[in-house]
């Protein structure tokens, strides 16, 4: 059976659920018998270089950059899997979406504590380099087609690994009680 | 004197105590009827609509039907079981709920009937609605980001005076739950700890406790909620 | 303020269950209902304040601010809109300086939408000050806000022309239009007053509701319960005090009906409550009359001053022993669910209008927890003209399972709206015909709650065996855009009147419109559409009719004119969502730093 190919992206997250992907262990040597990875921070492959299988989206869409990175994902992959709170629903990022845009930039960059007496010039950066914010956080399935959700904060290793093994094998995928948690 | 009667659940006889309420009725007889608005020993206000059952092809809510000879109750089918999940995807949908931030997770109802029902993402738009935390009072903090309007602390909390320190404002999409500032005025610790366990949420919690039991320990960690009911 | 505070509560004797009125009549004095003023109300009950808070925020006419010196409530349902209500907001808006929902700078006006006043017919139409105002254009609303600028009076800018009917009577004095345009045998028709409560003494009370229950006449409000069956239930339900409550809370966008009955026949209306009351057992009878109505207030309490004097109401009636009856007004303050019979109870008893679970009914247990008994206007009159001509009489009229008339409020694109009685078993075309309609795209039948058909369906009756209805068609002409001008408008609709009681009804109703919104921008997908049909079933195990048909607008139009919205769908692929707009999304970004760019 020949491989099946892994992207995998952290977006408007914290790389806590790959972290916690790495906390499937030993089973890593297990994993790289049965996938291989393409674009992804785990091998650091920047792009993509092959249509993949499988991607893995960790965080949700806070800015422009997110959304080209999502839709790219999208188009390179089979199946696209939302990976944790911040994929599923925004997660902490969201917090700010009943917040309007400027009241936010407006405290992070002028008024909040930290930065009102070292901003002189009043600058919101909006630097053509830099990504544009959205108007709020963005769970990945308002954007583009979503297959799966694994839900979590971050999703357990063993979802983890149970989810990876049941699409790179084709078999059933288990998820006991103990495994499936939104913390 | 208490009469017995028969009915049937599934078509499985159960006893019970006429006029019981069903909820009650069916946990007696081993069967779960998932509730949420529901609170043992308040008035029951069939609002959040998820103990929905059917009686004799028609819905009812459980939780405020009496029991009676001959009742024919369908609890456990799919299209209840269905609604059910619904109605717990759309409460994640209409407020703010973010579980990993919440004192509450790991001991909420509403979190605890989502990983019940296998809910890993809602069916319904996320609403993002702008709603208030409320910290004024000196032992009651109300996120309302997390409320689920269920009114259980509107019909279950009284001051010592037997007032009410819960009611509902506004209306449809707007509702809301306040706090009365002169009847919460000087309430105990008993009860700002009774207000935050009647809430089946994390939306009423008492000032000045956190996460104090480890992840793993906590009610709804290792079996699903109802399980200590199922027979 | 303290003194009126006090005055008022005195007046209702520190009754809470009258909070309603204690509320209303406060506002009236005082302009608005402040916080101060709510503590004073509530250490004059010795109720928490949260608890005043729930009923003051629940309706729609109560104001925690002041709302003008002039206070405008422009109607916004789908016949308004038909009849250019946007324009005529636009002018006063800019006239008045400040936008709906808001009050100008110097306090003279305040804007306010509200859901649909009854006026169906003569619309755009708003309530100013509590005088209805009719058929406005942008020149009116001119002249209006000029008015108010030259500080005249409400009478002043209502001007001299009153409408027809009853409407010019010295003690109503309103533009508003009866526009009475067919009248039936039942409801219209020539009566001489006191000829029911006449020949109600000359029977029993039994004889009475073995009469109405052989007579068939079901509820005329939407529901169709058996009238007479309720009657026996309340009779045999044990206590001595009950209650009869005439309904006319009528709500639904498109249907006035009751608001004509009642200014043309109020005697025949209250004459069937003492009917009901003398069948009943019940000394007391309680007219729920919408807030917007409030403009008849001084006629109708006239007319039950009047029957006091003729003996037709108060004790010993018609010299009949142990036949006590009398009638109190109670207003309603703006909420479209109070038409609900358990919520209207609420409502009367001061509370939030929260429909109540059941059972226990409110034949068992109603207002105050005693059997109550809650009839449309037009079952009322039903009943008297039942008792004057016999149930074999009745029974000739209409279908099989649908005996009598049923009173039709027609508005929207024909030439002739207006009151219609007709028998039942007409179809939607006679009436199409009737009404002179041509071109028509859509018919809804009985207001958003009822169903949106179409011209292969026009040949359906109006009856309770097909096409229920409370009392309204609402004619949809070819141009109007039906998604977007009449299905969006009652989704709103149904998502602002929602008590947000049941889960569904209160989170679906504000989700369905932001679904409705993708569609009509082109934005969703075949899976958004589809949706509905499972979103129906779970809004159908909602406690109260209004949660359980709050998606119909939706639903029946999906299934009746399913090629409007495959029109509307335009993505292709569906990996990505039609929904997000990247553009859109970054709006706000570019606007917060376009200085520094």
């Amino acid at each position: 059976m020949p491989k099946k190919i892994v992207a995998t992206a952290s977006l408007a997250g914290c790389f806590g659920c790959h972290m916690s992907f790495l906390d499937i262990d030993e089973r890593l040597f297990d994993l790289i018998e049965i996938v291989e990875f393409n674009k992804s921070p785990i091998d650091d492959i920047k792009k993509f270089t092959k249509q993949c299988d499988i991607g893995l989206i960790e965080g949700g869409c806070c800015n422009d950059e997110n959304v080209h990175n999502l839709v790219e994902f999208r188009k390179h992959c089979n199946i696209l899997v939302s990976l944790g709170e911040c994929a599923i629903m925004g997660g902490l990022p969201s917090m700010r979406n009943w917040i309007p845009l400027k009241e936010c930039l407006d405290e992070a960059y002028l008024n909040g504590p930290t930065v009102a007496d070292c901003n002189e010039k009043k600058i919101i950066p909006c630097d053509p380099d830099i990504p544009k914010i959205l108007d709020k956080v963005y769970p990945c399935h308002e954007v583009v087609k979503i297959d799966y959700f694994l839900p979590g904060c971050p999703p357990r290793a063993d979802l983890i690994w149970n989810a990876l093994y049941a699409l790179a094998t084709g078999s059933k995928l288990d998820m006991p009680y103990e495994v499936f948690k939104f913390d | 004197m208490s009469t017995f009667v028969k009915f049937t659940i599934d078509g499985v006889v159960c006893m019970s105590e006429e006029g019981r309420q069903l909820v009650e009725a069916a946990a007696e007889n081993g069967v779960f009827i998932p509730t949420l608005c529901n609170y043992p020993g308040i008035p029951p206000k069939g609002s959040c609509r998820i103990c929905t059952v059917l009686l004799g092809g028609r819905p009812v809510t459980a939780c405020t039907t009496r029991v009676a000879e001959g009742m024919d109750v369908q609890n456990n089918i799919p299209e209840l079981e269905e609604f059910r999940k619904s109605v717990v995807e759309i409460l994640f949908a209409e407020g703010n709920h973010l579980c990993p931030s919440c004192e509450k997770s790991g001991f909420c109802e509403l979190q605890a009937l989502a990983y019940k029902y296998k809910m890993t993402v809602p069916e319904f738009p996320y609403m993002f609605p702008k709603r208030d935390v409320e910290a004024w009072h000196p032992k009651i903090l109300k996120d309302h980001n997390r409320c689920i309007l269920c009114k259980r602390c509107i019909r279950g909390i009284r001051n010592s005076e037997g007032k009410p320190i819960f009611d509902f404002g506004k209306r449809g999409d707007k509702l809301v739950i306040n706090i009365d500032p002169d009847t919460s005025k000087n309430i105990s610790d008993e009860l700002a700890q009774k207000s935050m366990d009647i809430c089946p949420v994390g939306a009423i919690l008492k000032k000045e406790k956190g996460f104090d039991v480890p992840i793993g320990k906590r009610r709804y960690d290792l079996a699903p909620i109802g399980t200590e009911v199922e027979k | 303020m303290g003194n009126t505070v006090n005055n008022v509560i005195k007046r209702y004797n520190g009754d809470e269950t009258r909070l309603m009125d204690i509320l209303m009549d406060i506002q009236s004095e005082l302009g608005y209902l402040s916080e101060w003023t709510i503590d004073q109300i509530s250490k004059a009950l010795d109720i928490p304040k949260v608890s005043i808070e729930q009923t003051v925020s629940f309706y729609h006419f109560f104001a925690k601010e002041p709302r003008g010196k002039y206070t405008v409530y422009l109607n916004t349902s789908v016949l308004a809109v038909f009849c250019g209500r946007d324009e005529v907001a636009k002018t006063f808006e800019e006239l008045a300086g400040c936008k709906f929902g808001s009050v100008s700078k110097d306090g003279l006006i305040g804007l306010f939408d509200t859901a649909c006043i009854g006026m169906s017919d003569q619309e755009p139409a708003a309530i100013i000050n509590e005088e209805i105002f009719t058929c406005l254009t942008s020149a009116k609303a001119k002249e209006l806000v000029a008015g108010m600028k030259a500080g005249k009076t409400v009478e002043e800018l209502k001007g001299k022309k009153y409408g027809d009917g009853q409407n010019s009577n010295p003690l109503v004095r309103s533009m508003v239009n009866s526009n009475i345009m067919k009248r039936g045998e039942v409801v219209f028709a020539d009566y001489v007053p006191g000829s029911g409560i006449k020949k109600a003494v000359s029977m029993s009370s039994n004889e009475i509701i073995q009469l109405v229950k052989s007579s068939y006449v079901r509820g005329r409000g939407g529901a169709g319960f058996p009238t007479g069956m309720k009657w026996e239930v309340a009779k045999k339900a044990p206590g001595d005090v009950k209650y009869i409550f005439c309904n006319a809370d009528e709500g639904e966008p498109g249907t006035f009906k009751d608001r004509v009955i009642l200014t043309e026949f109020p005697r025949l209306v209250f004459e069937g409550m003492a009917v009901a009351g003398y069948a009943v057992g019940a000394k007391h009878g309680i007219l729920y009359l919408r807030n917007e109505y409030r403009y008849l207030r001084k006629y109708l309490e006239d007319i039950l001053e009047q029957m006091r004097n003729e003996n037709l109401l108060g004790t010993f009636i018609s010299g009949k022993h142990g036949f006590d009856f009398n009638i109190k007004i109670q207003f309603g303050a703006g909420a479209y669910v109070c038409g609900e019979e358990s919520a209207l109870i609420e409502s009367a008893e001061g509370k939030r209008g929260e429909p109540r679970d059941r059972p226990p009914f409110p034949v068992e247990k109603g207002y105050l927890q005693k059997p109550t008994v809650v009839n449309n206007v037009e079952t009322l009159c039903s009943v008297v003209r039942i008792l004057i001509n016999g149930s074999e009489w009745y029974n000739k009229l209409g279908t099989k399972e649908s005996k009598g008339t049923k009173v039709i409020s027609v508005s929207g694109d024909c030439r002739k709206p207006g009151i219609y009685e007709i028998e039942w078993g007409f179809t939607v075309n006679d009436i199409l015909k009737m009404v002179e309609a041509s071109e028509t795209q859509a018919v809804q039948v009985g207001g958003p709650s009822g169903s949106c058909i179409g011209p292969d369906e026009f040949s359906r009756e109006l009856s309770y065996e097909d096409l229920a209805t409370g009392g309204s068609l609402i004619i949809i002409g070819e141009k109007r855009d039906l998604l977007k001008d009449v299905v969006l408008n009652f989704t709103e609709f149904f998502r602002d009147e929602s008590c947000g009681s049941c889960v569904p009804c209160r989170a679906l109703s504000g989700m369905s419109k932001l679904i409705m919104e993708r569609i009509i921008e082109g934005k969703a997908t075949e899976k958004d559409v589809a949706a509905f049909t499972k979103w129906q079933l779970i809004m159908k195990k909602n406690r109260c009719g209004l949660g359980q048909t709050a998606l119909n607008p939706i639903v029946t139009t999906i299934k009746n004119f399913p090629e409007l919205y495959k029109n509307r769908i335009k993505a292709k692929d569906d990996r990505f969502c039609p929904a997000f707009d990247l553009e859109k999304a970054v709006a706000d970004f570019d606007a917060a730093t376009s200085e520094a760019r």
